[in-house]
């Protein structure tokens, strides 16, 4: 039972590495924007706004937090097209178990963001971006982003088994590239109108990006980091408790 | 006793307000083609995906191989396949990846799966098309990719939500070649259509439903015979000719100019017969047509009597 389980997850993994690498298009239109946004800001708005740093270095670690989100969308559409195509369907009619679906879509978005990620940071030490983490801090961040791209994984999900068509399913990204803006990732939370400061300082995205840029630049992480955990592990246990609930008993 | 493989016993599913199942009975032989025929929304596909334990039914119970679906699900998904209404397969995959992936899915062993993938892959004359990715399938090749894929698991019982909706008339044929085949290999085929000539080529047995009922039950010829027998239309030169022939042959007159139906069981007998009186006569005939009642008839017939009950 366990070892189809793990045969099963396997097998619709690759199914969805198969799916990144024959659908690159998208893959580097996610790119783009992050990418695009970080050139923006760094050459543009970047020298009208004050943050005691080399702006490129305030910068980075939002936008790859905003890359993070902008892939996460790819589980709630794959899981929308899946549904609207009838391979749920038909999968959900032979005898394996039904989260190992969701389990594919997980996995392949780790690996689809292990990618984008990568791609990124390169373009980002090229424009001069000089984090001075060591090999503990570099653990730390890739076990933070991994904490990121799994739990919003499942978020997306959730959003995918909802959404009655793929287009609906795609709306979940609004959250996922909203939320970093009202944070302290591209201005420092103490120059926005006072309701945005108290919304932006109790969001799960502000000690993550804190955390984050924190770890890579040396600077004193003070709670970020416990803050980050407290949020992104709830989100995550939620919706894959949610998630897995949810698709045993989708009725149509 | 005759081996009922699916039976379906006063079946009731409700969204909302809206009745789609009104209580449903079937019985369905193996190694049969049946079909269930029906308009859009008369609740054909509702019968399939609580068959295939995708739904679950309000009330009523329905037993594939004698497992209840409801309590056994798992059991049942081991015997069954389901094709879909629209073709599920993966359009980023080859049609051979589609293949091998399911075949994993069901845990056969690789080699199980090479041989099965190939020759399935034969079967449905995929084998050219096998390394191309799904999406430059045609309508038809990716239906018969669906129904190859759903043989993997040798199923003993087959659902194939509309198979041809859809399709180009050459692929429709190619598709019902397809599963003729299948059932003569002993698999149950339960098949839904909006198409009557598709349940009338292909089905041992047919049920029209209607409203969420079953409102006529039998073999294409025994539905037929609700309606009626067949017309026989001589179609004469003029209008002198048509009135001298009804004079000796009797019948009505026709949709048609100078035309004279008659009607019969036996339609061949007295087409002969009444071609022998003509002759004998020197009356001679035009165009004579023979129009036996279709499924269409049927279907108008037995949907008309339910929306007056």
């Amino acid at each position: 039972m366990m070892r189809y389980w793990v045969m099963d997850s396997w097998t619709m993994t690759q199914r969805q590495v198969k799916h990144l690498f024959r659908n690159l298009d998208s893959l580097f239109i996610s790119i783009a924007l992050p990418v695009m946004m970080m050139l923006l800001f760094v050459y543009v708005f970047g020298g009208a706004i004050e943050t005691g740093m080399d702006y490129v270095n305030f910068v980075v670690p939002s936008v790859i937090v905003m890359c993070v989100g902008q892939t996460c969308v790819f589980p709630a559409t794959g899981i929308a097209e899946d549904k609207t195509k009838g391979i749920f369907d038909r999968l959900r009619s032979m005898p394996i178990h039904s989260s190992t679906l969701l389990i594919g879509q997980v996995n392949g978005n780790i690996i689809r963001n292990i990618v984008s990620t990568s791609l990124v940071m390169g373009v980002a030490m090229l424009i001069g971006f000089r984090p001075s983490a060591g090999l503990i801090e570099w653990i730390a961040i890739l076990s933070i982003l991994l904490l990121l791209v799994v739990s919003l994984s499942w978020l997306s999900i959730i959003f995918g088994l909802m959404a009655s068509s793929v287009e609906v399913a795609s709306s979940v990204s609004m959250i996922f590239l909203f939320l970093p803006y009202l944070s302290d990732g591209f201005v420092p939370v103490d120059t926005m109108p006072s309701v945005l400061k108290s919304i932006a300082r109790h969001q799960p995205f502000t000690p993550l990006i804190n955390a984050l840029r924190a770890l890579m630049l040396g600077l004193p992480i003070e709670n970020n980091l416990w803050l980050t955990v407290s949020w992104f592990v709830p989100i995550l246990f939620i919706s894959m408790a949610f998630a897995s609930t949810m698709v045993k008993g989708i009725k149509k | 006793m005759k081996n009922t493989i699916i039976s379906i016993e006063n079946l009731t599913k409700r969204y909302g307000d809206k009745e789609v199942l009104k209580g449903v009975n079937l019985n369905v032989e193996a190694g049969t083609i049946f079909a269930l025929l029906g308009e859009n929304g008369a609740g054909k596909t509702t019968t399939v995906k609580i068959l295939s334990t995708l739904i679950r039914a309000d009330n009523g119970v329905a037993k594939i191989g004698g497992i209840d679906v409801n309590k056994k699900p798992r059991e049942v998904k081991k015997i069954i396949s389901l094709t879909g209404q629209y073709a599920s397969v993966d359009e980023l995959l080859t049609g051979k990846e589609n293949m091998e992936m399911m075949g994993k899915l069901y845990h056969l062993s690789n080699r199980e799966i090479r041989t099965s993938v190939n020759s399935l892959l034969n079967q449905f004359d995929l084998i050219s098309a096998a390394k191309k990715q799904v999406k430059d399938y045609s309508g038809g090749m990716r239906r018969k990719l669906d129904l190859a894929i759903s043989l993997l698991s040798q199923p003993k019982v087959l659902f194939l939500d509309e198979p041809t909706t859809g399709l180009d008339p050459r692929s429709r044929l190619s598709m019902w070649k397809s599963i003729q085949e299948l059932a003569k290999n002993g698999v149950t085929i339960f098949l839904t259509t909006q198409y009557l000539d598709e349940a009338d080529k292909l089905a041992d047995k047919i049920a029209v439903i209607d409203g969420g009922m079953i409102v006529e039950e039998g073999t294409a010829d025994e539905l037929k015979s609700i309606v009626g027998e067949d017309t026989l239309g001589f179609t004469f030169k003029n209008e002198q000719l048509t009135t001298a022939a009804m004079k000796l042959i009797g019948g009505e007159e026709g949709d048609t100019p100078y035309e004279c139906v008659l009607t019969s069981e036996e339609s061949v007998e007295l087409l002969r017969e009444t071609l022998n009186v003509l002759h004998q006569n020197m009356i001679e005939v035009e165009k004579v047509n023979i129009r036996k009642p279709t499924l269409d008839d049927v279907f108008m017939h037995t949907t008309k009597r339910s929306e007056e009950k």
